[in-house]
């Protein structure tokens, strides 16, 4: 139970706060949800490479997660996520999203089949009315536990490598979306190989009393593999590198949309995988079947934007010069070697290989300037290295 | 002596009616029977060195359109947001609601973590239907039963806002207007104290329960203002609530408006089916060919009107308008800041509004003394100390109490209020003060007691209504004040209404004074500046 | 597998009887199951007493459907009237009782403006009443507005209160969503008739007069017309029970089969399809189209279950408002029993215990905190009177609607019951003095009785509240009012669905015309 007081302190620290400020060379932070993350802790471009070339750490305690067990837990999530949950065996990760009965895409996330019949779900907002709702007439128990478990992502080509110093036999065996637990410290420390970088990588689970000793080891272990903390903004790179969406960057919650024309169906976020019609019926079926018929009215693509400046928040234009749609994440991107960005067009826009144009502005020494950039659309991820599938992964 | 317009009444509404006149570059003149302007939006020395915003204590409606069109901060006024507010517990506890949307969501989550996430539902329905109408406030309703076009043409214009929202929003909105406030919160919370906690804003001002239906509305208007684009912020007039309407009258003044005070109205002339003038209780007679009237429309056509210059049928709709005085209010000087001591040290809540009802059926036992004839005994309070904000409102180190309560009748048990009611009435508010606040009665300097009473005599709002007409839905729209009468026109040529009895309502906002002023330009072919509200999209 | 055309319609109401017989003249072939030993649901005539016979829920007939009784030839198939015609009277204690029928005073101490009034009035309210009557037999409309042609229905529901003409137009704009307490105030002085008008204002809701809302309650009740008269309040002979009889011999008499004793346990979805149900006993039954007379959270929640559901869907159907706030009381008298002031003749029609508006409003109060009214209203009938085969010789029946008896008693209503029967017979006693004495088994149904006995969620005899917020386009819920429900081939029939409870039969054939139309 929380203490009256609590106001006195807006924002929480992490498990790993005292590591992470310590380490924080640039005392640059910011807040997640309720939580001090750190930005940056020395160097953007240095932690940005750790991802890409040796073993980044990143603190994700603020992840929020809920715990669904009882009964009818897996009826309970194949009735809220629109992938067929059935299929995801114990010791699996499934990437899934969750929509409202318009089919619009709520919150996307991860499920951890953590034993028979017993889910985590980590999503990036909270859920638990959503949830709650979505429990009439299921025999399930769910529980925040964000604060429960501190989580640590391990990310990068030495990842595996620096996983198997830290004592964890075996783990080169881990394949995309397995998770394992391992004793450490007298608990258990779960592993699953999954992350926001699209590059090898884990993630580390445990419980918040050990996460300092965890923190400890798992660096005196990286020491000669590269390892370094990093922050969001590094973090951020690589998964728009990876193609990964955001919620409330590249699309808005369903459920926190006050304005009812602004969400998008997973079809319209090109997750269009992970809507299974042949499951039993799930929140949106019957809108998303509907959009099946008769086609959606966006779609998400990744643009591979001509020139060297970053597409910020620019409109899209068609060959006509007229605007279909907008910029919603976009970068340098420093593996690819090319400005890229995901945009939201409206269809029949945006078919891989179609020419479109982006109306960049951008400043040099206070001038600005406007640049209207060819893109083309491209298929997959920016950035997407084999490492990332293979099991086991090779130590460079 | 004659003027192109007299506004009778220099409340808020009055002022900007009159301001948009002069703007518009008539002659206007503003008559007030009490020697200040401000009717019920006023600052007052009622104790040496104390300023009581003694009516309306603050400030979120104001539309910041017409702020800025009459660029009221040149003319001195200043709005300043305020901290939040708290619930009360009876088992010691407190509900607060802080400003930072973490604090706010962790102290939601201490009593019901999952009201914790329905509050962001909560919010986002809510502010839903706040778009909907913030887009009609500036806006003067259409008449259904017309066949004109400017009607259909606002009805069009409505179906198609209406529209927008989908199928599932149409629903949600008929049910949001016809829902009752406790029904409304059912549907999210389901912590007694989370939805108490909400529940006061369906009933401030009505004569309406938490359980009776048509009070989710009521919502709105405590939701849909804001302050710097901060929607449901509220505010302080800084130096009081009379700051909005000196500054008011300073943009009439400023557009060459006069302004006379201690000059009531006694009767609206009229000749030949038209308005002509004004004239005042001392004889005097002042002309116009376009006569405004702020007060209420009982007072303006029961009163203030030969009952021959009007319809039966209109009389009989003047004298059904539904006002009926529900609150009261205590203004109290305090040598000291009192101790809440659930509060805690320094939390912030100190200087944010107050509450003492822990459950809907609190709120609801409080309304049924109410039909009963009598003031509640277990009052809802809204207890707020602007001092805590604005240190200019009393000496150094002192502080001044503004204690708006619901339910107090217009009469007790049918009979008029004695001395010995009010001092009974101010011992029923002091003791729930007391009851969180031991420390209370020992600061009391001076206590300013209003029943309705005080406040229709005073402020001429009839029943000491503070929205100057029920907000119910047959009272709202198209429909306020009277269906066919809602375009800001009464039924004699050259004489309007501009008060809050008017659309959009009470609350300071300024927009039904604005709307009308934008009516009577548009008969009187003149240009009018009387803004539209923003797009919000 | 299942048979073409075939439709198991689950419960045999009046509206699950009305929408079978129109789906069996349609061609299909429909099974009707229902889970007491005979039809008729809660529109029965049951013997409560050794000799005692009473309509068990519903005990004056007022809103059935003129347009069903005819097509259905209810007349053919036995339904008569034992009065068709009651007037009301208004119990005064001491005082003369005032006697009214429509906008009429038949007699009492009424002043001549309160009587010229109460013509305007009931004029009015009833030309209001054909309004919404007109929109009974209408399917809501859906509010998609993505066309001209979508738009057409809410046009027309915009267009017929257009023809209201200007004036009444703008009275019912105004009048639509107030309460009733306010309207009477306008208008009259008469206390007894406010206290009349405002009961049937309330009767069967959770308003109090003063409760916003209630106008439109008030005007629903007025909505109905028995053998052509607006408004009239009618007693079939042999009780409620003679109208699902008669449905029930349409019924059969269209092809329809009745099997009784068959509760349904759950429906049975393949493919996202209703295709069945299942019974209690394990049998499973298959169809191509499952309709249900089971209120909204019975259908939709237990039987289908949420998880074929949308969550927000499932949600609204939770939220729906359905606790029921009204009792009926069952007297079996040893004799005829004595009102004070009041005729023998009187003595037969509808006589109300609402003395005065606030009256009413009080015995409101404590049903908002879940407790009964310990001074209730009553809607009090001796149908006995008219209808010599409800009650041995020389003895009567005594039927009262007795307000408000919350469905969720704090407390309960275990130990409740016998308190409020207390309160509601001292409440009789004061105007009947001496009917204790004549009373040989009484049977007081509370809403939680009516719940179990009859199988409605909440024990609210309109399958949830008539009221705006759960009416036409909101009734049951947004996405089932034009009775399909989210789920292909699973309908709703019943009173829970527009235009709501009342024994109509409105809803039933509102529904198989929705089936018979595209199902």
């Amino acid at each position: 139970m929380l203490a009256r007081d609590h106001f006195h302190r807006a924002v929480c620290e992490t498990p790993f706060h005292p590591r992470t400020a310590a380490l924080n060379q640039l005392n640059l932070w910011h807040r997640w949800r309720d939580h001090t993350v750190a930005d940056a802790y020395f160097d953007v471009g240095m932690e940005y490479n750790a991802i890409r070339n040796s073993c980044a750490v990143f603190d994700l305690s603020p992840m929020t997660k809920h715990l669904v067990t009882g009964p009818d837990a897996l009826a309970f999530m194949n009735r809220l996520v629109t992938r067929d949950v059935a299929k995801l065996k114990p010791l699996r990760v499934g990437y899934a999203v969750w929509c409202d009965e318009g089919g619009q895409v709520i919150d996307d996330g991860t499920i951890f089949h953590l034993r028979d019949g017993v889910y985590r779900l980590c999503s990036q907002e909270r859920q638990l009315d959503w949830l709650h709702s979505s429990a009439l007439g299921f025999e399930v128990r769910i529980v925040e536990e964000t604060n429960d478990i501190a989580g640590l992502a391990v990310q990068g080509p030495t990842s595996c490598a620096v996983l198997r110093s830290f004592g964890l036999a075996g783990i080169e065996t881990l394949t995309p979306f397995g998770l394992r637990s391992y004793p450490f410290a007298g608990g258990t420390l779960e592993v699953s190989r999954t992350g926001y970088t699209g590059d090898l990588g884990y993630e580390l689970w445990i419980a918040p009393e050990h996460a300092l000793r965890l923190w400890d080891e798992l660096f005196l272990a990286g020491a000669n593999h590269g390892i370094r903390a990093i922050g969001t903004l590094a973090l951020e790179m690589s998964r728009i590198e990876a193609g990964f969406i955001q919620a409330g960057v590249d699309f808005l919650p369903a459920d926190r949309a006050v304005r009812v024309d602004r969400t998008r169906s997973p079809f319209e976020l090109d997750l269009g995988r992970l809507v299974d019609f042949s499951k039993p019926n799930f929140t949106g079926r019957r809108a998303l079947l509907e959009e099946h018929r008769r086609g959606s009215r966006y779609r998400l693509v990744r643009l591979d934007v001509a020139g060297n400046k970053p597409a910020r928040d620019a409109y899209v234009y068609d060959q006509r010069r007229t605007n279909i749609g907008v910029v919603t994440s976009s970068m340098w991107s420093p593996a690819a070697k090319a400005s890229i960005a995901l945009a939201s067009v409206m269809m029949p826009w945006g078919a891989p290989g179609e020419e479109l144009t982006a109306e960049i502005y951008y400043q040099k020494e206070l001038k600005w300037n406007r640049f209207m950039a060819r893109c083309r659309v491209v298929e997959g991820p920016f950035f997407d290295p084999p490492r990332r599938r293979a099991t086991p992964p090779a130590d460079r | 002596m004659k003027y192109d317009a007299i506004v009778i009444g220099a409340g808020h509404n009055g002022l900007c009616n009159a301001a948009f006149l002069a703007r518009a570059g008539l002659k206007v003149l503003v008559l007030e029977s009490n020697p200040y302007v401000g009717g019920a939006a006023v600052s007052r020395e009622l104790h040496p060195h104390w300023i009581y915003s003694n009516c309306s204590y603050v400030c979120g409606l104001l539309r910041p359109e017409i702020y800025r069109t009459l660029e009221l901060a040149r003319h001195g006024l200043q709005i300043v947001p305020y901290g939040g507010g708290v619930t009360f517990t009876r088992d010691g506890d407190i509900l607060g609601g802080y400003l930072d949307k973490d604090i706010r969501r962790r102290e939601l989550a201490r009593h019901s973590p999952r009201d914790a996430d329905a509050y962001l539902r909560y919010g986002r329905d809510t502010m839903r239907q706040c778009r909907l109408i913030r887009a009609l406030l500036l806006r003067t309703p259409p008449d259904p039963s017309s066949l004109r076009w400017r009607d259909i043409r606002e009805l069009i214009h409505i179906g198609k806002e209406f529209a927008r929202l989908g199928e599932q929003g149409i629903c949600d909105t008929m049910r949001f207007y016809t829902l009752s406030i406790a029904d409304y919160l059912n549907e999210y919370f389901e912590s007694d104290v989370v939805k108490a906690n909400f529940a006061g804003s369906g009933i401030i001002g009505t004569a309406l329960g938490v359980q009776s239906p048509g009070t989710a509305y009521v919502l709105l208007h405590h939701y849909m203002g804001d302050v710097d684009g901060q929607m449901g912020a509220w505010g302080f007039a800084r130096g009081g609530m009379g700051a909005v309407s000196n500054a008011l009258a300073a943009a009439v003044q400023a557009h060459g408006g006069e302004i006379k005070v201690d000059a009531p109205a006694a009767r609206i002339l009229t000749r030949g089916g038209r308005a002509r003038g004004v004239a005042l209780a001392n004889g005097d007679e002042y002309y116009a060919d376009t006569v405004v009237s702020n007060v209420d429309p009982k007072r303006t056509f029961l009163k203030l009107m030969e009952p021959r210059d009007l319809e039966p049928e209109f009389l009989a709709r003047a004298r059904n308008f539904k006002i009926r005085g529900s609150s009261g209010k205590l203004n109290i000087a305090l040598d000291g800041l009192p101790d809440f001591p659930a509060l805690g040290a320094g939390n912030p809540l100190i200087s944010g509004d107050m509450h003492f009802l822990d459950s809907l059926e609190r709120y609801e036992r409080a309304y049924d003394d109410w039909k009963s004839g009598t003031w509640s005994k277990d009052p809802y309070l809204d207890l707020l100390m602007p001092s805590a904000t604005d240190p200019t409102m009393t000496p150094p180190g002192k502080h001044m109490m503004s204690v708006f309560v619901q339910y107090v009748p217009v009469k007790v048990q049918g009979r008029d209020w004695t001395d010995a009611d009010r001092e009974a009435f101010k011992q029923t508010v002091f003791d729930q003060i007391a009851r969180y606040s031991p420390n209370f009665r020992s600061l009391v300097l001076h206590a300013e007691v209003r029943t309705p009473r005080e406040l229709e005599a005073e402020v001429g709002l009839t029943e000491g209504n503070i929205f100057q007409g029920e907000l119910t839905f047959d009272q709202l729209f198209f429909n306020r004040p009277f269906p066919g009468f809602a375009q800001y026109r009464a039924p004699v040529r050259g004489l309007y209404m501009c008060g809050s009895a008017t659309h959009p309502g009470g609350g300071v906002m300024a927009a039904p004074g604005a709307n009308a002023a934008r009516e009577i330009l548009r008969d009187l072919r003149r240009g009018s500046s009387v803004p539209e509200g923003w797009s919000d999209d | 597998m299942t048979e073409p055309r075939s439709v198991i319609v689950i419960g045999a109401g009046h509206n699950g009887l009305a929408c079978a017989t129109y789906l069996a003249r349609a061609g299909r072939k429909v099974l009707v199951l229902e889970a007491a030993a005979q039809p008729g649901g809660a529109a029965i005539t049951r013997e409560f007493a050794p000799g005692f016979r009473v309509s068990a829920v519903a005990h004056l007939l007022h809103l059935l459907d003129p347009v069903v009784e005819r097509e259905l030839g209810l007349a053919q198939h036995g339904l008569a009237y034992a009065r068709d015609a009651l007037a009301t009277v208004s119990l005064a204690g001491e005082r003369a009782p005032l006697v009214l029928s429509g906008g009429s005073i038949l007699s009492g101490e009424v002043s001549a403006a309160d009587r010229s009034a109460l013509r305007a009035h009931a004029a009015r309210m009833q030309k209001f009443a054909r309004l919404i009557a007109r929109q009974h037999g209408r399917v809501p409309p859906r509010l998609r507005f993505d066309s001209w042609r979508d738009a057409l229905p809410a046009l027309a529901l915009a267009l017929d209160i257009r023809r209201l003409g200007r004036k009444d137009m703008r009275e019912f704009l105004r009048l639509a969503t107030m309460n009733i307490y306010d309207v009477l105030e306008e208008q009259f002085e008469h206390p007894g008739l406010k206290g009349a008008l405002a009961l049937d204002a309330v009767l069967g809701a959770r308003l109090g007069p003063r409760s916003g809302n209630s106008v439109y309650t008030s005007l629903y009740r007025q909505s109905g017309a028995v053998n052509g008269r607006c408004g009239a309040l009618a007693l079939p002979r042999g009780g409620m029970g003679a109208v699902t009889d008669a449905l029930a011999a349409a019924a059969r008499a269209a092809g329809v089969g009745i099997r009784c004793g068959a509760s349904v346990e759950s429906i049975l979805v393949r493919d996202g399809r209703a295709c069945g149900v299942r019974l209690e006993r394990g049998e499973e039954l298959g169809a191509e189209l499952v309709v249900s007379n089971a209120d909204p959270q019975r259908s939709l929640l237990r039987l289908l279950g949420a998880r074929h559901l949308e969550a927000e869907f499932a949600r609204r159907v939770h939220n729906l408002r359905a606790a029921g706030n009204a009792a009926k009381l069952h007297l079996a008298l040893g004799g005829r029993p004595q009102f004070r002031g009041l005729s023998a003749a009187q003595l037969g029609e509808r006589l109300l215990i609402a003395p005065d508006v606030d009256y009413v409003e009080r015995a409101f109060n404590p049903a908002k905190y879940g407790e009964f009214s310990t001074q209730p209203v009553l809607e009090i009938t001796l149908p006995s009177l008219h209808d010599r085969g409800l009650a041995p010789a020389g003895r009567e029946v005594l039927s009262a609607v007795v307000q408000y008896a919350p469905y969720d008693l704090k407390g309960g209503w275990a130990v409740g019951k016998e308190r409020f029967l207390a309160a509601v017979m001292a409440t009789l006693e004061e105007h009947a003095p001496g009917i204790g004495a004549l009373v040989q088994h009484a049977e007081l149904l509370t809403p939680m009785d009516i719940e179990q006995q009859f199988g409605i969620t909440g024990g609210h005899w309109h399958h949830g509240e008539l009221a705006l917020d759960q009416f036409m386009v909101l009734r049951p819920v947004p996405g089932a009012a034009q009775y399909a429900t989210p789920v292909a081939g699973l309908y709703l029939c019943g009173a829970g669905c527009h235009p709501g409870g009342g024994v109509m039969g409105t809803a039933g054939r509102n529904a198989a015309r929705v089936i018979a139309g595209g199902g």
